[in-house]
């Protein structure tokens, strides 16, 4: 065992390999260029390059004679966006963005709690399966369902009828805005599906930031004679705040951006996601579909500068 | 041991929280039994028999393989591209110290953060002005596009639980870079890996925002479900893809659950 | 005698941070060598720049003779026991202690053997089969040292490698390090902030404070003659005598530095100082008793046996001490 090597600098491993290796360690900048080369030209490039490029399409309209692009720098397409009728669409997604998002977090509250606080060992387990399992589910299989759910020979009806309470259903249905020829052509029933598909991803979040919140916090305030509102109130809901508004990152931003779901459950008057597929389509205006995108864009860019100052980033 | 207070839940809480547990899961499980229904013209409940038939209509159907196939093949190669993407990006990450870290997680981060329909409508106007034609390849460019997140996540969480000084160990017991890598680092992160990439196809055999955009003539399952939806021509059918595909998610989550479990940190947190 | 390691005005700061600051020093081949100094002073960074993980950012390192700078680490006969071991998780112990043989292209039956053999030296003969995880700290620490060793490296850098260990295992590794060293003749740096461990093991010590070198020696100068205040008070807390104390003693040095062990409560003998002052403390220790003795201001400790009875608080007393045993420092 006493036999050491013949000198302190060991030979070179033989091959390309060898060099190779010694060559990155000698300059660690190739190195990171060699490992981020790759996917921040995809991202950079060809992610980046098509948004920025869509952006510039804003700036640019359309000739109401021809059909055809006019190359040439403009406001038109912005001073179009305001106009009445769609801003009327763009306050429609945004009123229904945000109560998606305050419905989902009352949902979602309840589950996240139970798991985070009481879930124990392979309870725990079991409930982020039962959460994780709807939320990779297939998106078009779930709207898919509820299309199944609220027709109108379908399960809820059946159910109302079940318990002599169809008449419920139907002066719902005959309310002005929320109500229509069924739920699966009202604003309702865009809703539901809306509230199904998204909520899944508030619960992981809040379960996250409760998590955090120490046990012996709420004990404390119990102790302290505080009722379980008081405790709700004062302790627990600021504590979770972070996790809510990470969740609803998701929920407001996807329900923003949507047009498969209000098209196959809902009325037909317009989401910001629909207007941009039929600018895009069936219309042709590439710049005013490019002009509507802002929106959301500029909307989650002021709720995510939001979130990262109320430090809703950690809870992700 | 926690104190018996907390072990006592209150009652309320518990049937919101079964409320909202059946809520999430009884709409899937009716998909299940309409793939059953003999009801072939309506959504009728209760369905007025159940029978096996519509399974082998299902399987005869030529459109529905083929649906199947190229969502198979999309998914395969978006998640290849993921793979290798996401991994370089969380290894520069993880491993090195450079500037602009933050702007790096944040690009990647982009293509899930902003609404499906802006990063379809950007690519697809990307390929018009640079006169791309739709193909298989434009399906797979915007897939891998967002798939890269999903790796990355379920990378980085990893690297950050492998010590430094493992691949310091290893430099110091005479391995180079590349041994260093393969038989240290990979080894390490393989199952985290493998769960990303299976977050990644279920991801990418689920998507139809985006490929609408970004596909052209062809149609991958879900665009073959949307155009089922949107004008339904023969339900049963649909009712049997419908399961079908649920199945066929459930079991990568699964199989990513239990690669990650014991870290924790657990893959697709985020989607 | 050849040098295994030399630093020549080695630096290495992290921006403002001084981590390595202008460093000399020469490590004899066989030698055991300790790093000792308290936390963040700058040991670890110096057994990095060894083990190629760092550069200076200024100065020049030599290692058997040959310049250091620019060889990586994985091409560098040093090898390391890392503080928290980092044995890999997903091998098993024999594997871990044959990876460096591995990636050097030994064959299988060679390395299998070596490692074995490496393993029994370190008294753990029938683990190969198992994973890190089924091993307790002290065997983890073990089969670290046989990984390293069965490279047969040219100098083995431990960085605080008993740290995580109980007292009683701490010494048995302690005793079986120092054979093991001995039987194998490798150059060992070791680095730790235990001063008892590095009195015990060394045959050189390295005081680190501040990036620098305060005191470099044998261990019983570095015990019994400080050169600095720093040392004075790190390793055994010396009394420090101040510029006016050593005056009234007849020196003219800034400070000077003296053993609790060499001071006695009795009036002086021939030949011997002695100082007069009143009892502030007492604090029994086991085998001594700590007296401090208030001398105008200054607090100066005597280490007397238990044996002798201790005098009450307040008593006006006599210190002596022999005038060898005082010994000049150069800072104040
Ligand atoms: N990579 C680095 N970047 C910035 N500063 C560093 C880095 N490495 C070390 N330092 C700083 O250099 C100083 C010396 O660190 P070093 O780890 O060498 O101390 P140490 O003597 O080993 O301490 P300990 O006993 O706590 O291990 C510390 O102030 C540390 O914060
Ligand atoms: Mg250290």
């Amino acid at each position: 065992m006493t036999v050491v090597a013949e000198s302190f600098v060991l030979p070179e491993r033989r091959g390309t390999a060898g060099r190779l290796s010694d060559f990155f360690w000698r300059h660690p900048h190739v190195l990171l260029t060699v490992l981020l080369g790759p996917p921040l030209l995809w991202l950079g490039i060809v992610y980046l390059g098509s948004l920025f490029a869509l952006l510039l399409q804003s700036f640019f309209s359309i000739d109401e004679f021809s059909g055809l692009i006019n190359y040439e720098f403009t406001l038109a397409t912005y001073r179009q966006l305001f106009s009445e009728a769609n801003l009327d669409i763009i306050l429609r997604t945004v009123s229904m963005a945000a109560l998606v998002t305050l419905v989902s977090a009352l949902v979602a509250f309840p589950i996240a709690y139970y798991a985070a606080r009481y879930a124990r060992g392979k309870w725990k387990a079991l409930f982020y399966l039962a959460v994780m399992l709807p939320l990779w589910s297939s998106y078009l299989v779930k709207v898919y369902a509820w299309k199944l759910i609220l027709a109108k020979e379908g399960i809820l009806t059946w159910f109302f009828e079940k318990l002599n309470v169809l008449w419920l259903l139907d002066a719902w249905l005959a309310l002005p805005v929320v109500g229509g020829n069924s739920l699966s052509v009202s604003y309702t029933g865009t809703f539901i599906v809306f509230v199904y598909v998204w909520m899944p991803f508030m619960i992981l979040p809040i379960q996250a930031a409760l998590e955090r919140v120490p046990a012996n916090l709420v004990e404390a305030s119990s102790d302290l004679g505080g009722t379980p509102a008081q405790t709700f109130r004062h302790v627990l809901f600021p504590l979770a705040l972070p996790g809510i508004v990470a969740g609803s990152i998701f929920t407001f931003s996807l329900t923003l951006g949507d047009y498969i779901i209000p098209q196959i459950v809902g009325s037909s008057r317009l989401f910001i996601g629909q207007a941009v597929y039929a600018q895009q389509g069936t219309a042709g205006n590439i710049p005013l579909a490019a002009a509507f995108t802002v929106v959301p864009i500029v909307i989650m860019g002021a709720y995510l500068w939001m979130a990262k100052r109320m430090g809703a980033f950690d809870a992700l | 041991m926690r104190s018996e207070k907390i072990n006592r839940v209150p009652l309320g809480l518990k049937i919101a929280a079964a409320a909202g547990l059946a809520f999430m899961h009884l709409p899937i499980l009716l998909i299940f039994l309409y793939a059953f229904t003999t009801e072939e013209k309506t959504y009728q409940f209760p369905p007025p028999g159940l029978t096996t038939q519509w399974f082998a209509v299902a399987w005869n159907r030529p459109d529905v393989w083929a649906a199947l196939t190229l969502s198979v093949k999309v998914a395969a190669i978006a998640t290849a591209a993921a793979l290798v993407l996401g991994t370089l990006c969380a290894a520069a990450v993880s491993q090195t110290r450079f500037f602009g870290r933050e702007t790096v997680s944040l690009l990647i981060i982009l293509p899930i953060a902003l609404p499906g329909i802006i990063t379809g409508i950007a690519l697809r106007s990307a390929f018009s002005i640079a006169d791309i034609p739709f193909s298989f390849w434009t399906i797979v460019l915007g897939h891998a596009t967002f798939c890269i997140v999903v790796v990355y996540n379920n990378a980085v969480a990893r690297f950050r639980r492998i010590s430094g000084s493992l691949v310091e160990a290893s430099m110091d017991l005479g391995a180079d870079g590349f041994q260093t890598f393969r038989y240290v680092i990979l080894p390490n992160i393989g199952t985290a890996l493998l769960a990303g990439g299976m977050l990644a196809f279920a991801l990418s055999f689920d998507e139809v925002i985006v490929t609408t955009f970004t596909a052209g003539q062809q149609s991958t399952l879900p665009i073959w479900m949307l155009e089922e939806l949107i004008r339904p021509r023969q339900r049963p059918v649909t009712n049997v893809v419908a399961m079908i595909v649920v199945i066929v998610t459930f079991l990568p989550i699964l199989g990513a659950y239990y690669l990650t479990r014991d870290g924790d940190q657990i893959a697709g947190a985020g989607k | 005698m050849t040098t295994a390691v030399l630093f020549d005005n080695v630096s290495r700061h992290f921006g403002a941070v001084r981590a390595v600051d202008r460093v000399n020093l020469s490590i004899a081949e066989g030698e055991f060598f300790a790093m000792l100094g308290p936390s963040g002073s700058g040991k670890t960074t110096c057994l990095r720049l060894m083990a190629g993980f760092e550069q200076p950012t200024a100065g020049h390192i030599e290692i058997f003779g040959e310049t250091a700078e620019g060889v990586p680490p994985y091409r560098r006969s040093v090898n390391t026991v890392f503080q928290d071991y980092a044995l890999f998780p997903h091998l098993s112990i024999l594997d871990n202690v044959a990876y460096g043989l591995m990636v050097k292209g030994i064959g299988r039956e060679e390395r299998r053997k070596a490692a074995e053999d490496a393993l029994a030296m370190v008294k753990l003969p029938s683990y190969g089969a198992r994973r890190p995880g089924q091993l307790s700290g002290g065997q983890r620490q073990r089969v670290a040292l046989a990984r390293a060793l069965v490279n047969k490296p040219k100098v083995l850098l431990l960085d605080e490698p008993l740290g995580a260990l109980d007292l009683k295992l701490r010494e048995q590794m302690q005793e079986e390090l120092k054979s093991l060293q001995k039987s194998l003749g490798i150059t060992f740096v070791f680095v730790t902030h235990d001063q008892g461990e590095a009195l015990s093991m060394a045959d050189r010590i390295a005081v680190f404070n501040e990036g620098r070198i305060q005191q470099l020696g044998r261990p019983e100068d570095v015990y019994n003659r400080p050169t600095t205040r720093f040392v004075a008070d790190f390793v055994g807390s010396s009394n420090v005598l101040s510029a006016k104390l050593c005056q009234r003693l007849g020196l003219k040095t800034a400070s000077a530095s003296l053993r609790p062990e060499s001071v006695a409560i009795a009036p002086a003998a021939d030949g011997a100082l002695s100082l007069s002052g009143v009892v502030a403390g007492r604090s029994f220790l086991g085998a001594t008793n700590r007296i401090v003795v208030d001398v105008d201001g200054n607090r100066i400790a005597v280490a007397s046996p238990a044996a002798q009875s201790v005098p009450a608080m307040g008593t006006p007393v006599t210190i002596s001490f022999a005038a060898r045993d005082l010994h000049p420092m150069e800072d104040a």
